[in-house]
């Protein structure tokens, strides 16, 4: 259990984090969200023990940890670009932590080759980083942060720097492992798919603050402002309210309650279609609908159609 | 005239006859065969002159042995001792901040714009007769060794900053995060990875050092078989007429140097191996 | 974190206590030597025919010397990283020579060949033309110990800038010429100079060379550095200090417009 409290962190005249406050449970997978320079990074670093907050307090696994170096927080952090010691092998690598532990060389070999084959690297032991790929590099920084049984897993833009299909494969095998073992793990991320789809529960921060934490279906369907609603998926805006294109019921008649709009353009993406509209008064907005619903309407550029809103939207 | 109706100009194709930059190759070739090749195969010429024997018996001389090995001998400890300043210094430039840092940095090349006789008398002036710390170690080994230390001062400082420099914070990162104390991190990730750049300085030093003249030629005082360094053996071979003898053990010099900067090149493509 | 910050200034008092007995302190106590007996000592001990005329003689060798070699480095460097020639890493190693040469080694070898009994003694003498113990030998030494500054300096620049701007003035219809004088002279400009710096310098101090092939002739061929031996050892230390504190003066704004191009000499710190 990690717990964050008022924390707040400048360099220089730029705060980087204000008064923060967070929870994490046990045994989640929380994802800290948000665009650059929200502050998610120092956040994590701050619980890292990597930067020291200029107020408030971190307590990590139970134990007042504020002023305690990184070293001492049993943590384990995986970077960015990986930060893997370049002039030793893969199998020295993940021994590090168990190494300088003075960890007897029978135990320390039996654990690396447990971990290499837990991240689907046997093999390539004796192989330096410097001949992996970007997510082979990856999965052996995980392994070398799991191998001395951190209480925490801290995660940075782990796959940041990787190609969108290696990302995704790397993404689903992640919660597969959280799912297995069950480490506290905070990840970092401006990817708010991967959030949605890697996490127990979210934070979405913006210029140093929280907006809002909970379960990702909760932050989607009731996003507590306009801007985690718009960060979280796409948007259409209707009068004064942010609505998603998806609930945006078209009619082909008129109705109560229903505004008239023109159909600019219609697009065709598989099953899902994204109608782009104008509405009397000049502004334009995106709606979506399925292929069945444009098929039944006979939507197409320049028609006339109602637009309605349903309730359900952020305030 | 619109866009559309400017002539177009096809590309000149470059003549591809001969490799691009084979011409400048070939006067770069030349100026520097001119320069330095041809003077250099001169003394290897002269020193062979009288055959394999007499180049041996002039290399084996008591007071040639006695220069050269004096020479190695100082020039290692004083690469080796400004091997461990320059990272010292180099590590002080690079994760340190003072006022006057920047001032400071530029002096290190110091040695390197200043004359090597102006060297020689600056250190003669605090280590010698008139010191005014009361040091007096001029004309003995310890003289020839500072004025080395001088001039080699900056070759292991820049040879480290740039190395240093570029170093991935991230990694001593990780190894805090594994639980590593800054001495255990300095041990296992910082200096393995400044060895190379390290042992490349300290061959430059070394190669540097065992040719140096102008700064030991005041300070040594000369006596043979005493503080007498190959350069100056050389000089006074020169001087008394003994070209051959000269030759012969520039010859030696010359070889020693360019194993010496052969092993750096070597060290390099070694090194870039882990690059990646 | 205290222990962190005393380690630093341990650090930090260690490097400089080595650096101030090494390099600050002896410099220092030379300018305080020199300027002991007052400024107008020192101009008059500068200001001498001698003194006079070894300045001219030095600035006259370097200004030979370092242009052929800022040639020479312009045109190596390109054919070493533009060209495409077989025998680049050879030309490469070449250049690195003058490093490894000890300067009396490398004034013994234009004794051989140019000397009397050199080489080419003989034709030059035939042609009363005098090399050794005269200005040409000083001359050829100091284009010798300057040969890879330029080179040294200008190569990585190229590498670095890299030939896609080439390659587009070559599409845009630029001729070989052109290429060279409108785009690659401009991005190497500061390279060069810096390369300059640094020859220049070397050329002014060069000593254990020219201590051989000049003669010493005062007045004819006695640069500043011999200049500053002859003084010391006929025991006229002051001027001595006064020739070496000028020597120095000139090291000194080399380190200047070393820092001051430093910077720019690379694209990617500018």
């Amino acid at each position: 259990m990690i717990t964050v409290e008022h924390v707040t962190k400048r360099f220089g005249d730029f705060v980087a984090l204000d008064g923060v406050s967070l929870e994490v449970p046990d045994g989640s997978l929380t994802a800290l969200l948000g665009p650059s320079g929200s502050g998610k990074s120092t956040l994590l670093r701050v619980i890292a023990g990597l930067e020291q907050p200029d107020a408030g307090e971190v307590e990590v696994a139970g134990a007042r940890a504020t002023h305690l170096p990184a070293r001492k927080r049993e943590i384990g952090f995986v970077f960015q670009h990986y930060a893997a010691f370049k002039h030793l092998t893969v199998f020295e690598n993940v021994a590090f932590g168990l190494r300088i532990r003075k960890r007897p060389k029978a135990e320390v070999a039996e654990r690396v080759d447990e971990l290499l084959e837990l991240v689907g690297l046997e093999g390539y032991a004796e192989r330096y980083p410097a001949q992996l790929s970007g997510g082979q590099r990856q999965r052996m920084a995980l392994a070398r942060a799991l191998a001395v049984q951190p209480r925490v897993l801290l995660l940075d833009e782990p796959f940041g720097a990787l190609d969108a299909n290696v990302r995704a494969d790397l993404r689903a095998w992640l919660r597969r492992l959280h799912d297995q073992m069950h480490v506290t793990t905070v990840l970092v991320t401006h990817d708010q798919e991967e959030a949605m789809e890697v996490a127990d529960r979210l934070a979405v921060l913006r210029g140093g603050r929280i907006e809002q934490v909970g379960a990702p279906r909760d932050l989607y369907e009731r996003p507590a402002n306009d801007f985690v609603m718009g960060f979280l998926g796409p948007v259409s805006r209707v009068g004064d309210r942010l609505v998603r294109p998806h609930d945006l019921i078209l009619l082909g008649h008129p109705d109560d309650g229903a505004e008239e709009a023109m159909v600019r353009r219609v697009l065709h993406l598989g099953f899902e279609v994204r109608v782009e509209l104008v509405l009397r008064g000049g502004e334009e907005l995106t709606a979506q609908v399925t292929r069945t619903e444009a098929d039944e309407l006979e939507l197409e550029s320049g028609e006339i159609v109602w637009l309605r809103a349903p309730r359900p939207a952020a305030a | 005239m619109s866009v559309a109706e400017l002539p177009i100009r096809a590309p000149r194709r470059r003549r591809l006859s001969t490799p691009p930059g084979a011409l400048g190759l070939g006067v770069s070739t030349l100026w520097l065969s001119l320069i330095v090749l041809l003077p250099l195969a001169a003394v290897a010429a002269r020193s062979l002159d009288g055959g394999l024997g007499d180049f041996w018996a002039s290399v084996t001389t008591r007071q040639a042995v006695d220069a050269l090995r004096f020479t190695v001998v100082v020039s290692l400890v004083a690469a080796a001792l400004n091997t461990a300043g320059g990272l010292l210094v180099a590590w002080v430039l690079v994760r340190d901040d003072f006022r006057g840092k920047r001032v400071l940095n530029a002096l290190i090349d110091l040695p390197f714009a200043l004359p090597t006789i102006v060297a020689g008398i600056t250190l003669l002036a605090l280590y010698g007769k008139d010191s005014p710390v009361g040091i007096d170690v001029a004309f003995t080994q310890v003289a020839v060794l500072l004025a080395l230390m001088f001039v080699t001062l900056p070759f292991v400082v820049r040879a480290v900053q740039p190395v240093l420099m570029e170093l991935d914070r991230e990694m001593e990162e990780a190894s805090a995060s594994l639980g590593a104390t800054p001495g255990v991190t300095f041990r296992r990730i910082v200096f393995p990875n400044l060895v190379p750049a390290l042992l490349s300085g300290a061959a430059l030093a070394f190669a540097r050092a065992v040719g140096e003249f102008g700064s030991v030629v005041l300070l040594s005082g000369n006596i043979p078989f005493d503080t007498q360094v190959a350069a100056v053996y050389i000089f006074k071979q020169v001087e008394s007429d003994n070209a051959d003898g000269a030759a012969a053990v520039a010859v030696v010099l010359l070889a020693i140097s360019l194993l010496v900067l052969v092993a750096i090149r070597g060290l390099g493509r070694w090194g870039a191996r882990h690059e990646g | 974190m205290r222990a962190e910050t005393v380690h630093r200034l341990a650090l930090r008092a260690l490097a400089l206590g080595y650096l101030g007995v090494l390099l600050l302190i002896p410099v220092g106590l030379v300018f305080w030597r020199t300027f002991e007996p007052g400024l107008g000592a020192v101009w008059d001990a500068v200001t001498t025919p001698a003194a006079i005329s070894a300045f001219w003689l030095t600035i006259a060798v370097a200004l030979i010397a370092v242009p052929l070699n800022a040639l020479f480095g312009v045109v190596a460097a390109l054919a070493l990283v533009r060209g495409r020639a077989p025998g680049r890493r050879v030309l490469d190693a070449l250049i690195d020579l003058p490093f490894a040469v000890s300067p009396v080694v490398i004034g013994l070898s234009l004794v051989l060949l140019y000397g009397r009994d050199g080489w080419f003694g003989g034709w030059l003498a035939e042609r009363g033309i005098q090399v050794i113990f005269s200005v040409p030998g000083i001359v050829l030494a100091t284009i010798f110990v300057s040969v890879p500054f330029v080179v040294r300096e200008v190569a990585p620049v190229l590498r670095e800038v890299g030939d896609e701007q080439e390659q587009a003035a070559a599409t845009l219809g630029a001729g070989a010429w052109q290429t060279f004088r409108r785009v690659t002279l401009p991005s190497i400009r500061w390279g060069i100079a810096y390369g300059v710096v640094l020859a220049t310098a070397r050329a002014i101090g060069e000593f254990g060379a020219v201590s051989i092939v000049s003669g010493k002739i005062a007045g004819e061929t006695e640069t500043l550095t011999l200049l500053v031996e002859k003084r010391f050892t006929n025991f006229d230390v002051a001027g001595a200090y006064a020739a070496s504190a000028l020597l120095a003066l000139i090291g000194l704004a080399t380190l200047l417009a070393m820092s001051l191009l430093s910077s720019r000499r690379s694209p990617s710190t500018r």
